[in-house]
Order: C-alpha cells, then structure tokens, then sequence
C-alpha cells in the first residue's frame, strides 16, 4: 500500500520491465476498435445537433474526449451554448488531476509535454497505470496515438456515412462504454482503499445523477479519493 | 459564427489545457505526499463514477433499461478473463439483443 511513495522504484522497473510505444499500442487495440465506432457514432449522432462532417471531426481532433463531445453536442440541442460549454468542461475537469499524476513522466520542452499531454484519455491513463501505482508514459503515449487515430478516423468514417447509419442504440453501443470501465475498473482495484473509493465513486455518482448536469456527477465523484487520507 | 463552432472552439481550448496541467505545470515536480495518498484512488473512484453514470445516467434521471443486462453480460465476460473487445461486444450484442425482442 505504500508503493506509490518511493519514486526511486521506477527506475528499477523502468530497467528490468521495459516498456515501449509499441506495447502501450498493442495493448489497447482491442478499445481501439470500440473507439473507431464510437468515432464514427459521434459523427452521427452530433449531425442530429447540428454539427456537419468537418465540425465532428475537428471537435474529435481538438477535444479527444468522447463522452464530452457527446455531452456538449447533446446538450447543445436543448440547454444553448452555455450549458453546453460547461457541461463538457465539467466533464473534462478530471482530466486536471488526471494529468497530474502522470505530469512528473513527461519530459523535453513545453511544446513536446503539451502536444503529449492531448493522448490523455480514461483509457490511455488507466492502461498506463502500473502496479505500484505510478505511470508508465511509453504505455500512455503508445495507446493514446492508437486510441486518436481510431477515434478521428472513425468520426471521418462516420462523417462519411452521415446519419444513414440509424440508431447507434440499436446496436447496444450504449453499453459498451460502461462495459469498458468496468473492464478497466477491475484491474484498478487494487487494495481495499481501492475498492473503497470505488464504491465511494459509484455512489456519489449515483445519487447525484438525478439532480446535477451529465458531468458533474463524474467529477464529483473525484471526492471519493479523500478516503486516501483516512488512516487504516 | 455558428454556436456549434462556437462550443467546439470552447471546448477543445479547456479541454487542451486542463490536459496539459500536469505535464506542462507539474512536469518533473514531486507532489506532496498527501496529495498523492488522494490522487492514487481518482482512477477506482472516477472509472466507478462513469461506469455508473453511463449504465443507468439519463437526462437528470436514473434509467434502468436493456444496458443494464449488457453490462451484466460484461461482467460475467470479465469474470471468464475474456479480452477487452470480448467484453465490449458482449455487452453491445446483449443489449442489441434484448432490445429486439422487447
């Protein structure tokens, strides 16, 4: 449970277990596939709000985060910029103490760090995670490149198709990302503190839902990860 | 210019720099230890939240509809040790699935 104190352990793994891009791409090929759907889902569905091809595939290729471009171009339709805005924002809060723990990895000039910092997403992040909690960036850099290229590309595919695709709920796309975190929530569960904020997590989420935008349950649920400070 | 450009220009510009706040800002920094006892459990704590916020999150409202046996479907997968992709079109086959029928 104190892994994540020393920092000197990385270097130790960094040299016994090397890591690679090409591992970090190996490893989430198989989200990547889901991604590319979703890619192309979100041309689709963002078309009903009023987004054509181009506007989908520059908001893929600037934000790079799903749910938020969902959130913004769903809630665009009814709730008006503003609340769009602030609905994926919100959403993309997480990305802030995200990137911190994985900051102190990245290394060359302000340019590279923040060019890098974009391939930031849920999955990438998680893959990345390594058993003495701290973050491989060959494992982030390598999956989020894959994970980019599937979501820009397939929200072009999608584009393409325009919305003769029907309804992405017919094919129970719906549950597939749900599916995902919970597979990528598994191997995180770690320790009991783990399972703790996890279950924490779940239940803000839950009872919030009900009176707050999309996105501010997410990032509420952050207030779990307190129970790192109570003593066991 | 059009809303829709609007939001996009808005949102990608927040979301690019909340991306960049530790690498750029903290980069090379240690986080004090209390700090990090915190951010070791984000990932348990937000992947839970969007695991259940994508499950049964409508518009301000508790949905209970045919995702919830996809993703009981998934969990089963996850217990098999099924790969990921496994998992996922499981969930999107039975949810598919149920929604045929019902």
């Amino acid at each position: 449970m104190r892994a994540w104190r020393s920092g000197s352990t990385s270097r130790v793994i960094g040299s016994t277990t090397r890591t690679t891009y090409r591992e970090g791409a190996r490893r989430i090929a198989p989200i990547g596939a889901a991604a590319a759907v979703f890619g192309a889902s979100f041309a689709v569905l963002s078309h009903t709000a009023g987004f054509d091809g181009l506007a989908a595939i520059v908001m893929s290729a600037t934000t790079f985060a799903g749910s938020a471009q969902f959130a913004a171009a769903s809630v665009l339709e009814t709730g008006g910029v503003a609340a769009a805005v602030a609905a994926a924002v919100l959403l993309n809060a997480r990305y802030a103490p995200i990137s911190v723990t994985v900051g102190d990895q990245f290394r060359g000039s302000v340019v590279r760090r923040l060019l890098e910092a974009q391939l930031i997403v849920d999955e990438s992040w998680a893959l990345s995670r390594r058993s003495d909690g701290r973050y491989d960036r060959r494992l982030l850099v390598g999956g989020g490149l894959v994970l980019y290229v599937c979501w820009v590309g397939g929200t072009a595919l999608g584009a393409l198709v325009g919305d003769r695709l029907g309804d992405p709920e017919r094919y129970g796309l719906d549950a597939a990302f749900p599916a995902l975190f919970l597979a990528l929530l598994v191997p995180q569960v770690t320790s009991r503190r783990a399972l703790a904020a996890a279950l924490a997590g779940g239940v803000i989420a839950l009872v919030l839902i009900p009176f707050v935008p999309a996105g501010v349950p997410i990032v509420a649920a952050t207030a779990a990860c307190f129970i790192g400070w109570v003593r066991t | 210019m059009s809303s829709v450009w609007i939001v996009i220009i808005l949102v990608g510009a927040a979301t690019v720099c909340l991306k960049a706040v530790g690498p750029v800002l903290f980069g090379g920094r240690e986080l004090p230890l209390a700090l990090s006892a915190v951010l070791f459990l984000l990932a348990p704590a937000l992947l839970a939240a969007l695991v259940v916020t994508q499950a049964v999150g409508g518009d301000r409202q508790i949905v209970l509809d045919e995702r919830l046996l996809g993703i009981g479907a998934a969990a089963v997968a996850i217990v098999l040790r099924l790969p990921l992709l496994a998992v996922v079109i499981v969930a999107a086959a039975v949810t598919a699935g149920v929604r045929a029928l019902s």
